[in-house]
């Protein structure tokens, strides 16, 4: 060995030399890397300290990419501690990451050096760059020393205000980390979560739920004023957060709202009956019996996780069905069935996750998926795991409606070479026959069919679902025990059952009975245990019934059970004979002997294995392995009586509000362009403001120009979902006045800024009308609707819209109406149903008695504006404040006959209803209007020059500013 | 959540292990071995093993297994997809991912795996992202690395970290601004010995290639979108005006992604575009078989059927066969007993077709079933579904991209009993 070394290092280097171009290319073989790495283990260290310590960089960072592979391979390398912890303060980033990797793998081993390293990551938690001070925060909290846990506290508690949304993140798993460190500090940890969980930023509230899940998942209280927020903010944020966030909401729903299972009544609970009901039955029989009202915030939270069934993650669609199936009203649940059946198409290991919770789903629920059912079938290439499960399922979902394919399918199955499953095909066959009477015959002449197969392993999972079968019928089949009688088999577990069924049925089969009980005698010795324990039970029942044929053998069955090797053996006969054997010393027993031997026994249930699964949440690991994980928690049982609602409330602060207010402010420039912007107010906002927020940008905007006005309120209320709610809550649908054919619809949107400028009336236009549904597309049924620029009746902030119906059909329409889905989510004033007429209405999504049209409205932006008065200094002064980015201004060249001052004007009244302000000078032409929905002013102004003119439009709403800027353009470009 | 993990390859040997939290000793895996000996085929290994003190869950990929330690509770879909995510990222930076491509770049995989879990909770995931991060190692790269000395880990913080748009990288640039979009359906059948469908279904993708500079904002729809029944989106698409308008509005990420997986619905009947005439027959007492298979296309609206592959699991009693293809080449491993026939192109003319006899081991009882026939091929410029895309459109940037859009069935799960 000491020669060896010696050698060795007198080659060290010219050895190093070649490590290190292997190392520098990365087709390098790692077979050489190993080789070297189990002959010169201690020089190679020798030589990397020396590198380490050099003066080159690049030597250094050489150095630490053999570590870091050394510690991939799981290589000691904790004796070079002191030579890495001096490279942490490095400049080289890369150099300064892989030291890192090597602390947070060694720190715990040598605790007194990694002191060492603390004051570089304290100075680097001050650092100006938020991803420095991210990356110390992230090593300092994972260096496993006790010792420095103040240290640790009290970085978290200061990243837990930083203002980077990154560090704050980091902050939150660092809580985790330094919980599992020392346990103590839950307090203190639980104050920084309180406040983390404050933190309106997607970015943190993934990190910071899981940290509550880690550290104090029982206190729920910190949850309630978060509860909504989190609910709004989950479709934003990232995927492995929305898991986490859904998962604990569904527990957090559990306990604060009541079930809205109550309505099923309680055995309700597997009928199909209740699943298959319309709604509007249920809800009528819920009036009747007990009025369920679902939560708000209940509802909140099933309509926030419904889109996220689309998601690409297979984690967040499973979690979102879970938390339907835990908390939505039975009839919902189905919403999630095709989305689980889309993960099937997905890697072998989803599936199997999938598939065991889908077994778990169908046991209570066929109906859901039953449809699908076909999904389920198996593939001789599935593995047979994955094949076992889809049996489950498919046994599940028989009913007496699809048995025949199902069973179709399943002679399939029973022939595939893979024998394992075809045995647990042939069971699954035995539990649809139980389950399903009328084709218990069928299956069991199935079964028997199977008895003639060639493979042992068929025959013997045949026999013994037989022996189930039979059981459970009353015994009329002797002829198939005839048939299994006169079988070879050699699979004991076969074997045993024959002779079980021969002993209970032995009075049906009188003749035959005996006779085997002669060849078991026969082979006895040579049999498995457990066949021998069938016989000594088969000899002892014929001995009861049929005493004169079977006496001696049974005779001599027991001598040859009392010197058997087995106790077991020994034991049954010495048992037996005591019983049916009557001599002098036999007890009490031995009249009771054919009482005890030939009861009638009940008959087994075939019963699915997921039977008990769902005492474990769905997707759980706990639900997979059948038995509680470490660190399990409970999803409790609805609350009785719901806890007090109103502890989700929360008081809106002013200043939370100018920090969204600042955000939106931020998105917006960064899409700029963007003219297309959803919005809504109240329960669609989040979903919406996520569109918003990644800012559209499309010219084809249908039916949502408008909407961009109330984009600024719709975050407002998209991220403070309070008011949001009471405000949805406050517009309930008015009744609509009927005017001949022409019926009001009204836009409405509800935010009131008050602006001190006086309401003019509109300049009267010739009325624009707009297509709205094509007669040969409505199947007779025209619409058509304008802006009749009048006021609207319903509410100050919304836009008439006044709709003409004509019907060019043949046959009158009844009962036209619009549906209450509106696509785009804003709200609509709907009118009543037309009843008769010769013509009628439409919008949304329209209903004629059997047909429904798809139709939107798409209003010019000039249409949404009310003209006001001014003064023409009032409109400099107005127009003095709202410049910059509130401006937008274009060169145009006029159309020759519009030069003249009464056409301008008219082409600008006419595109948009604006209230033209008196001016002094000739060429300049000023317009004023407002907002309708948020009362915003916007004022136009046009500046002739011979043939070309200036436009400029002010207003707050860029948006609006740029689209009206546009649509005034082409209009006074063009001629009249 | 995720405590440690472990690369282990097909012989059983771990090559790579990285901890989140303290070290749990490698001794822990031996778990997995006892049950990678009890399982038959490597694909029968459960995906979730308890231990006494962990849990193991685990996935099968390229013939390595990547084996995660678990502690306590977690939604074993969440580690499944996670681990998954890892092997799509390792196959993203390397090409492909090997054993040897690994431990070639074990700093970067260790680097990576750094930056995607923190104290084993996702951090960063998205490619746009890591890659910001982390640069992939070329070889230009490398060489200039090993000279300058620079390294290839990022210096800034990933805008998009930050940013309202996760999944993009800001500042961009390309001088050739290209989209190109490919609509990718799989039909999953499985047809019966008669010849009938018992179930098909269509499943599609759309996988994307967006090279565009700046913030573009994309919209695609489509012709027919009511075919489409349950999708799921890429994040960065616009759910909201999905439901609207049935159209994908959306910031690309940049580079390759799956933008959309589709299901048309059911009600649909599927084209079946091929079909297979067969006889497989075995007879008692004799040790030959017949084997003759003829394939032909079928409701191929007037494309042509190419990359045709025919497989099949012959019954454990085949010796081997003597089978003559009428075109293409067969092959057949007498140890895993696994039928391969390479066909190439259906010509419509002259359909292939691959006969002759099979030896069967001398007094073996003749085989219960007939073997399943696995069918792959690949149709260009065909959407199976019918499934269009109308027009794409660009906004929010200047300059006009270049535009693609290609079609392609392809077999999924085809599979015929006989």
């Amino acid at each position: 060995m000491s020669a060896n070394s010696l050698a060795y290092s007198e080659q060290s280097g010219a050895e190093a030399a070649v490590e290190l171009g292997q190392e520098t290319t990365p087709t390098s073989s790692a077979g050489g890397a190993a080789f070297g790495l189990f002959s010169t283990d201690f020089k190679k260290n020798e030589d990397l300290k020396e590198m380490l310590e050099s003066t080159k960089e690049s030597l250094k960072l050489e150095a630490m990419k053999r570590v870091v592979g050394l510690i991939a391979r799981g290589k000691n390398a904790s004796e070079l501690f002191p030579a890495v912890v001096k490279n942490v303060a490095s400049k080289n980033i890369e150099l300064k990451k892989l030291v890192y990797v090597y602390l947070v793998r060694y720190a715990e081993e040598q605790q007194d050096l990694a002191l060492l390293s603390i004051s570089t990551f304290q100075r680097a938690l001050k650092d100006p760059n938020q991803l420095i001070r991210a990356s110390a925060l992230r090593v300092l909290s994972s260096i496993r020393v006790p010792i420095i846990v103040p240290i640790m506290m009290l970085a978290i508690k200061e990243a837990a205000t930083d203002l980077s949304p990154y560090v704050r993140k980091t902050a939150a798993h660092a809580i985790q980390k330094l919980y599992s460190l020392d346990p103590d500090q839950k307090e203190h940890l639980v104050e920084v979560i309180e406040k983390l969980l404050k933190d309106k930023s997607t970015l943190v509230a993934g990190s910071v739920v899981m940290a509550f899940e880690e550290v104090c998942p029982e206190r729920i209280d910190l949850i309630h004023k978060n509860y909504r927020k989190l609910c709004n903010l989950l479709m934003d944020v990232e995927e492995w957060g929305q898991v986490v966030i859904i998962n604990m909401l569904t527990r957090y729903a559990r306990t604060q709202f009541v079930s809205p299972w109550r309505q099923d009544g309680v055995f309700e609970e597997n009928s199909e009956k209740a699943f298959y009901d319309s709604d509007e039955e249920k809800k009528e029989g819920a009036a009747q019996t007990k009025p369920y009202v679902m939560d708000p915030d209940h509802r909140l939270l099933l309509r926030n996780t419904k889109p996220l069934l689309q998601s690409r993650n297979t984690a967040v669609v499973m979690s979102v069905a879970q938390l339907y199936w835990h908390l939505a009203p039975k009839h919902e649940v189905s919403v999630v069935t095709k989305s689980l059946v889309r993960l099937l198409r997905s890697h072998r290991e989803v599936q199997y996750v999938v598939l065991q919770n889908i077994a778990t789903m169908s046991i209570q629920r066929k109906g859901m998926f039953e449809p699908f059912m076909k999904s389920f079938y198996v593939r001789s290439t599935d593995a047979t795991h994955i094949k076992t499960l889809k049996l489950e399922i498919l046994t599940n979902l028989a009913n007496e409606a699809n048995i025949s394919t199902i069973l179709r399918e399943f002679q399939t199955y029973v022939k595939s070479q893979d024998k394992a499953f075809a045995a647990a095909t042939i069971q699954a066959i035995g539990r649809c026959a139980t389950n399903i009477s009328e084709i218990t015959d069928a299956c069991l002449n199935g079964l028997v069919l199977l008895l003639s197969n060639r493979d042992e392993t068929v025959v013997a999972e045949s026999v013994v679902v037989i022996k189930k079968l039979l059981q459970t019928q009353p015994s009329q089949h002797s002829d198939i025990i005839k048939h299994m009688a006169k079988l070879r088999v050699p699979v004991p577990m076969a074997r045993a059952s024959i002779l079980w069924l021969i002993g209970e049925y032995c009075e049906h089969v009188p003749r035959i009975a005996p006779d085997v009980l002669r060849k078991m005698a026969k082979t006895f010795t040579s049999e498995e245990d457990i066949v021998k324990l069938q016989t000594v039970n088969l000899a002892a029942k014929l001995y009861l019934t049929n005493s004169k044929q079977t006496k001696l053998l049974t005779q001599y069955i027991l001598n040859l059970g009392k010197y058997d090797q087995n106790y077991d053996i020994r034991d049954r006969t010495r048992f037996i004979r005591q019983l049916i054997v009557p001599n002098e010393k036999s007890g009490a027993l031995s009249k009771y002997a054919r009482r005890i031997l030939l009861a009638p026994k009940p008959a087994p249930v075939l019963q699915s294995a997921f039977k008990d699964r769902d005492r474990f949440q769905l997707g759980t690991l706990s639900h997979t392995l059948n038995s509680k994980a470490t660190g399990y928690l409970e999803l409790s049982d609805w609350p009785d009586v719901a806890p007090d609602q109103s502890v989700r409330n929360v008081e809106v602060v002013e200043a939370v509000r100018i920090n969204t207010r600042s955000d939106c402010y931020y998105k917006k420039r960064l899409c700029s362009h963007s003219y297309l912007v959803f919005c809504s107010r109240s329960d669609e906002g989040q979903k919406n403001g996520r569109l918003e927020k990644s800012g559209s940008g499309s010219g084809s905007a249908s039916a949502s120009s408008e909407e961009s006005s109330s984009a600024e309120s719709s975050s407002e209320s998209g991220s403070d979902s309070d008011s949001g709610t009471d405000q949805k809550r406050n517009t309930k649908p008015k009744p609509i006045k009927k005017v001949r054919d022409v019926i009001h619809v009204v836009h409405c949107f509800c935010l009131s800024r008050l602006f001190p400028v006086q309401v003019s009336s509109p300049v009267f236009v010739p009325v624009r009308p707009h297509e709205l549904l094509h007669r040969m597309t409505g199947k007779g049924l025209a619409a058509q609707y304008h802006f009749p620029r009048q006021p609207c009746i319903y509410g100050d902030h919304m836009v008439s819209v006044q709709l003409t119906f004509n019907n060019h059909g043949d046959h009158a329409l009844e009962d036209i109406h619009i549906s209450e889905k509106t696509s785009t989510g804003q709200s609509i004033h709907c009118f009543r149903p037309i009843g008769e007429s010769g013509s009628a209405a439409v919008l949304g999504r329209t209903c004629s008695k059997t047909e429904r049209f798809s139709v939107s409205i798409q209003p010019a932006v000039g249409e949404l504006l009310l003209p006001v008065t001014m003064t023409e200094q009032d409109f400099s002064r107005e127009q003095g404040k709202l410049v910059g980015m509130n401006e937008s201004s274009a060169t145009i060249t006029m159309a020759p006959e519009t030069v003249s001052s009464q056409p301008v004007s008219k082409k600008v009244v006419s595109v948009a209803n604006v209230g033209v302000v008196p001016s002094g000078q000739d060429n300049v032409h000023r317009f004023a209007a407002k907002l309708v929905s948020s009362g915003t002013l916007v004022l136009v102004c046009v500046v002739q020059k011979d043939s070309s003119a200036q436009l400029t439009v002010n207003t707050e709403r860029t948006v609006v500013g740029s689209m009206l800027l546009r649509e005034l353009q082409t209009a006074l470009s063009s001629a009249p | 959540m995720i405590h440690s993990l472990f690369l282990v390859n097909a012989t059983g040997d771990i090559f790579l292990e990285k901890h989140w939290k303290s070290v749990v000793s490698r001794s822990v895996c031996d778990y997995f071995f006892e049950a990678q000996e009890r399982a038959t085929e490597p694909e029968n290994i459960p995906p979730v093993i308890p231990t006494p003190h962990h849990y193991l869950i685990s996935v099968l990929r390229h013939r390595i297994y990547f084996v995660a330690v678990i502690q306590s509770e977690v939604p074993p879909l969440f580690v499944i997809e996670f681990l998954h995510r890892v092997v799509d990222t390792f196959q993203d930076y390397f090409g492909v991912c090997t054993e040897a491509a690994i431990k070639d770049n074990v700093v970067v995989v260790y680097e990576l795996l750094e930056e995607m879990l923190d104290n084993g909770f996702p951090l960063a995931t998205e490619s746009n992202i890591l890659k910001e991060l982390i640069k992939p190692p070329t070889i230009l790269r490398t060489v200039v690395n090993t000279i300058t000395g620079s390294t290839n880990v990022g210096e800034q913080l990933p805008t998009g970290q930050l940013s309202v748009v996760p999944w993009r990288r800001t500042g961009v640039k390309y001088t050739n601004n290209e989209a190109y979009f490919d609509v990718v359906e799989e039909i999953d059948a499985i047809i019966d010995k008669s010849g009938s469908t018992i179930t098909a279904e269509i499943q599609g993708v759309i996988d994307a290639c967006v090279k565009l500079t700046g913030m573009p904002d994309l919209t695609l729809s489509f012709m027919n979108p009511r075919l489409l029944d349950d999708v799921s989106f890429h994040p960065c698409v616009r759910f909201k005006r999905w439901e609207a308008e049935r159209i994908l509005s959306f910031i690309p990420p940049d580079g390759n992604f799956r933008l959309l997986s589709y299901h048309v619905s059911s009600q649909n009947l599927v084209a079946i575009p091929v079909y297979v005439k067969h006889n497989i027959t075995f007879r008692e007492g004799s040790s030959q078989g017949r084997f003759d298979l003829t394939l032909g296309p079928k409701q191929t609206m007037g494309k042509a059927v190419e990359s045709v592959l025919v497989s099949s699991q012959l019954p454990r009693g085949v010796l081997n066969t003597s089978l003559n293809p009428s075109q293409g080449t067969y092959t057949f491993d007498p140890v895993t007993k696994l039928l391969s026939w390479d066909v190439g192109k259906i010509n419509p003319q002259k359909l292939p077709s691959l006969k002759g006899t099979m030896s069967l081991q001398a007094g073996a009882s003749k085989p219960d079933e007939n073997p399943t026939i696995n069918i792959q091929f690949k149709i260009q410029q065909l959407a199976i579904s019918g499934l269009k895309v109308n027009r794409l459109d660009m906004y929010g940037e200047k300059y006009k991209p270049f535009k693609g859009i290609k079609y392609m069935t392809k077999a999924g799960k085809f599979q015929v009993r006989t």
